[in-house]
């Protein structure tokens, strides 16, 4: 699959560092000089020996088909860095990138071929016994569930307590009572095993602090948290999707139900945001057939990068499925037919209005909703005097940009892919603003990524 | 005062609290209600949000007519790029290349194919850019019209506005007379100081012929401005309008004025100085061997002053002598070989010198010979690179042999800093081999690799040497990278050599090679 001619570029090798420093190393080692021995395969394997400090070079190997495995490409290198990929592994995939020659197709040497043999042997035997959705001790694990959503309902009763408490003194006195409060509050979500309560608590606490109309946002997070108390209080009684959207925002792990859908993905974004305790990873995904948009989320503990990466602006044959809830945005990666290799597919545009249509009727779906993705068509960044916004000039109307993406160096490269003429823009559209995550000029190829 | 819509209500009674603000519609529980009362407008107010009036969208930045950059080296620029200082810990540079450094020659070849940047890495390269005012010139060419809309939206960036003459404005054909005429008289005066620029590149006398329309009515600074645009494609037939200049009310536009003639060998006002220069010097035939003797001005008169000799001399130096360097450096050199017994310049330079004038007056050769582009004369200042003073302080200091050394035709360059090198080291040769052709020729480049051979022989670290290490890995003609793979082995450690240089050592070779080979493939991918 992987013949000649579409292989990655150096932006999507050096999408998959970890980390800055990462990024920097392994673009140095991305030249044929320390690289010796290199090869690949047709299959979507890339071998090579490189020199190092000591006398023995380093044997690194990466298999970015990883078919069955669901996690990416994989990567095995003898350099004793606990960084995921190495330096090695992102040098290796960018002189294959480099299509210079110094990776020629072969065979592999013993040394990579015993690692992918293990490999293939372990994808082999998951495929052949895939794992039982009902757990081993079925009343056991009800008694858990049970227990767990006593606990829940504990914690959300406290936090509809401390909600009417804030609301009978008046939320003037939240910007004096300052964080503690609220970090307090959270805590106590996470005891009662409500991490998805506790995440909102802790970001309701910043607000009073958060600059201009922080009593209008203030308002409207504490309501809407309420509304997700109320939700879960009375869950049995609301339709199944939204029950689903309910467990899932309070917190509870669900997992992919109903057939999988194989298509043709085109990765069109990945970013990530990080917390002192977790880096969140974002990979947005269109099925160039099906037309369905898919968001992976992939989780890393503190300083460490999550294990699925997959390059935007490539497209990989691959089966999907979704969680439970009313969007059904947030899927799982399942069994990959192809590596990823380079399309000249885009997904097709809205107009703005209909981009903040669609937002408004997922909402209906998940009132908790902060945005939703959407590719808008012909659209210009402009400078307008509240900011930047994506101008439509067929319809004469602008969707602002969210504050954040207009202070990212994202905007740079929108606005410079522009030069004042309209392009293509995908992106999350929501009720702080737009916020755009890929780009595709007019009469260029590829899909050139903002985040 | 108009009346509060109901959301506006709610949030006025979240804010004082419901303890204080009764509720308009009483229910279970105050806040409760309150509470429900909101949720359902927010959802509301989101649900319902509708686009922006759209602002006027920005003037679509001009046409870029270049071919854009091949796949191959539109990565490299991209990885270049990411290369930013700083973003790596160690103070060591270790066997990887130093991506950045590479960043000035991939731009000029990229302009010298005439290729387009690609609009994505323009933020990029414009940070870059930013950074580094030695990049400016070639990455703002490089980043084409783009760069200049771009930087009229971003403060950060304004400086490639300044950089650009006229501010990235379109600037009319040479060719087209009426516009430029038009420009000329009505511009700002940046955007003239761009046009006469322009024009003079194109068509020297057009450019010559415009200043002179205005020339009587220009400002004292913008006449040296103008007059300072003379100095490309300067030519015969710029003499009388700069013996004009010689006149001019501003002192610093006479001096600008004599330059430009006395780089003019043919013109009158270097027969003026030859003839001053040469009652001056002269050779003693009665000495035992020939003697050149100094007999340095004893005023300087009215003529001397017009013809841009300044008459003060800067603190710490005697007036005749500093009257006398004016007066050589201003004189043609060719005018020497008849008044000194034709002789060639290198006998002159060889005769001895009476009562201590040499440093002086060869110092004044020197520049005449800078400024006259004269290879003959560089030559003979700049003597054999063997000989003993040409590495310590002698007559000719090393900034002034780089200069000397810069009036050569490339090759000879090479080859005299290649012969330099080999008979006196490293240690003093960077500033000679800074105005060497790149890539290096062939002897020279080997020079310095043996010369840094014999560095690494003697046992000291390769720091020592950084600064040629780090011009080697520009400069040195990458098919090099073929012979050095032999050096980047770690040597047996010697008794008197350092601990762990040799580590050191074969690491730093090893970027060397590195660079090289990224340098031979940068070359390849921006070949059509």
């Amino acid at each position: 699959m992987t013949q000649q001619g579409v292989r990655w570029t150096a932006d999507q090798v050096l999408a998959l560092a970890p980390d800055a420093p990462s990024r920097k190393a392994g673009s140095k080692l991305g030249v044929a000089g320390p690289w010796s021995e290199a090869g690949s395969s047709g299959e979507g394997t890339v071998w090579g020996l490189c020199k190092g400090s000591g006398s023995k070079p380093y044997q690194t190997v990466v298999d970015i088909t990883c078919a069955g495995e669901a996690a990416g490409p994989a990567y095995k290198c003898s350099c004793p860095s606990r960084k995921f990929p190495c330096k090695h592994a992102l040098g290796l995939l960018l002189v294959w990138a480099g299509q210079d020659g110094t990776v020629p197709e072969g065979e592999p040497p013993a040394w990579a071929e015993e690692w992918l043999a293990t490999r293939r042997k372990r994808t082999a035997e998951k495929r052949s016994s895939p794992p039982s959705s009902t757990p081993a001790d079925p009343e056991a694990a009800h008694r858990r569930a049970e227990k767990r959503a006593e606990r829940i309902t504990a914690g959300v009763t406290e936090l509809e307590q401390r909600l009417s408490d804030l609301l009978r003194g008046g939320t003037a006195a939240a910007e004096q009572t300052g964080y503690g409060l609220w970090e307090e509050t959270a805590a106590r979500m996470v005891d009662a095993q409500a991490p998805g309560l506790a995440a909102r608590v802790r970001e309701l606490g910043a607000i009073p602090s958060s600059g201009h109309g922080w009593p209008v946002r203030l308002l409207e997070e504490c309501a809407l948290l309420h509304l997700l108390d109320q939700g879960w209080l009375h869950r049995e009684e609301l339709p199944d999707e939204l029950a689903a959207t309910v467990r899932s925002r309070v917190g509870l792990p669900a997992q992919p139900q109903g057939p999988p859908l194989r298509d043709h993905w085109l990765v069109l974004a990945q970013y990530d945001t990080a917390d002192s305790k977790l880096t969140t990873r974002r990979i947005w995904m269109y099925g160039t057939e099906s037309g369905r948009t898919a968001l992976l989320l992939s989780y890393g503990a503190a300083g460490r990068a999550p294990s699925l990466a997959l390059p935007v602006g490539l497209a990989l044959d691959a089966a999907l499925s979704w969680y439970p809830g009313g969007i059904r945005l947030r899927a799982d990666l399942g069994e990959q037919f192809t590596a990823p290799a380079p399309t000249p597919l885009r997904p097709p545009g809205v107009r703005v209005s209909e981009a903040t249509a669609h937002y408004g009727e997922a909402l209906r779906k998940d009132p908790w909703l902060e945005s939703h993705p959407v590719t808008l068509a012909d659209v210009t960044p402009t400078q307008s005097t509240d900011g930047w916004q994506l101008t439509d000039p067929e319809e004469d109307l602008a969707l602002p940009l969210s504050p954040s993406a207009a202070s990212r160096p994202g905007l740079w490269r929108l606005v410079a892919l522009s030069g004042g003429a309209p392009l293509t823009v995908f992106g999350e559209c929501g009720h702080r603003g737009f916020t755009p995550l890929a780009a595709w000029p007019k009469d260029a190829e590829g899909t050139i990524p903002l985040c | 005062m108009p009346a509060l819509t109901p959301w506006e209500e709610l949030v006025t009674t979240a804010l004082l609290g419901t303890d204080r603000r009764a509720l308009s519609t009483p229910g279970k529980e105050a806040p409760l209600t309150l509470l429900d009362q909101a949720a359902a407008q927010t959802v509301r107010r989101r649900a319902g949000l509708r686009p922006a009036p759209a602002a006027a969208p920005p003037q679509p930045a001009a046409d870029d007519p270049r071919p854009p950059l091949p796949p191959a080296a539109r990565q490299r620029l991209a990885t270049l790029l990411t290369d930013q200082p700083g973003s790596g810990g160690s103070g060591r540079r270790g066997a990887a290349p130093d991506l950045m450094e590479l960043l000035p020659q991939w731009l000029s070849l990229a302009n010298a194919r005439g290729y387009g940047a690609p609009p994505e890495l323009l933020p990029a390269l414009l940070n870059a850019a930013r950074g580094r005012t030695d990049l400016r010139p070639q990455a703002l060419t490089f980043a084409g019209p783009r760069a200049l809309w771009l930087a009229r939206l971003n403060p950060d960036w304004k400086f490639a506005l300044r950089s650009t003459p006229g501010g990235g404005m379109a600037l009319p054909d040479p060719t087209d007379t009426a516009q430029v005429q038009q420009l000329w008289e009505e511009g700002l005066f940046a955007e003239r100081v761009a046009l006469l620029t322009t024009l003079r590149e194109h068509d020297a006398q057009a450019a010559r012929a415009l200043l002179s329309t205005t020339w009587q009515t220009e400002r004292a600074e913008d006449r040296l401005m103008f007059l300072d645009t003379l100095r490309t494609g300067l030519c015969e037939a710029d003499e009388p309008f700069l013996e004009e200049a010689l006149t001019d009310r501003s002192r610093n536009v006479r001096a600008t004025a004599a330059e430009l003639l006395s780089a003019l060998p043919a013109s009158a006002l270097a027969a003026r100085m030859a003839a001053r220069a040469a009652s001056c010097v002269a050779v003693d035939h009665v000495a035992s061997t020939p003697t050149l003797t100094v007999e340095a001005p004893h005023e300087c008169d009215a003529a001397m002053e017009r013809d841009g000799v300044v008459a003060k001399p800067p603190t710490g130096r005697g007036e005749r002598s500093w009257w006398l360097g004016q007066l050589v450096d201003s004189a043609p050199l060719n005018s020497w070989q008849g008044r000194l017994g034709n002789r060639t310049p290198t006998e002159i330079v060889a005769l001895p010198v009476a009562d201590d004038w040499r440093g002086e007056l060869h110092a004044a050769w020197c520049r005449a010979a800078v400024r006259q582009r004269d290879a003959a004369w560089s030559r003979a200042l700049l003597g054999t690179p063997a000989s003993p003073d040409a590495a310590g302080p002698g007559a000719v200091s090393l900034a002034e042999r780089a200069k000397l050394l810069a009036s050569l035709p490339p090759r000879e360059r090479a080859d005299w800093v290649a012969g330099f090198i080999a008979a006196h080291g490293l240690s003093e040769a960077f500033q000679l081999l800074g105005v060497c052709a790149v890539p290096w020729a062939e002897p020279l480049g080997r020079a310095v690799v043996d010369a840094l051979n014999i560095a690494r022989d003697a046992g000291s670290y390769p720091w020592s040497f950084s600064g040629v290490m780090g011009l080697a890995e520009r400069c040195l003609d990458p098919a090099e990278a073929v012979r050095l793979e032999a050096l980047t082995a770690v040597p047996d450690e010697s008794e008197n050599a350092s601990p762990g240089a040799g580590g050191y050592w074969s690491e730093a070779f090893q970027r060397l090679v590195t660079t090289l080979r990224l340098r031979a493939a940068i070359t390849t991918e921006l070949t059509p």
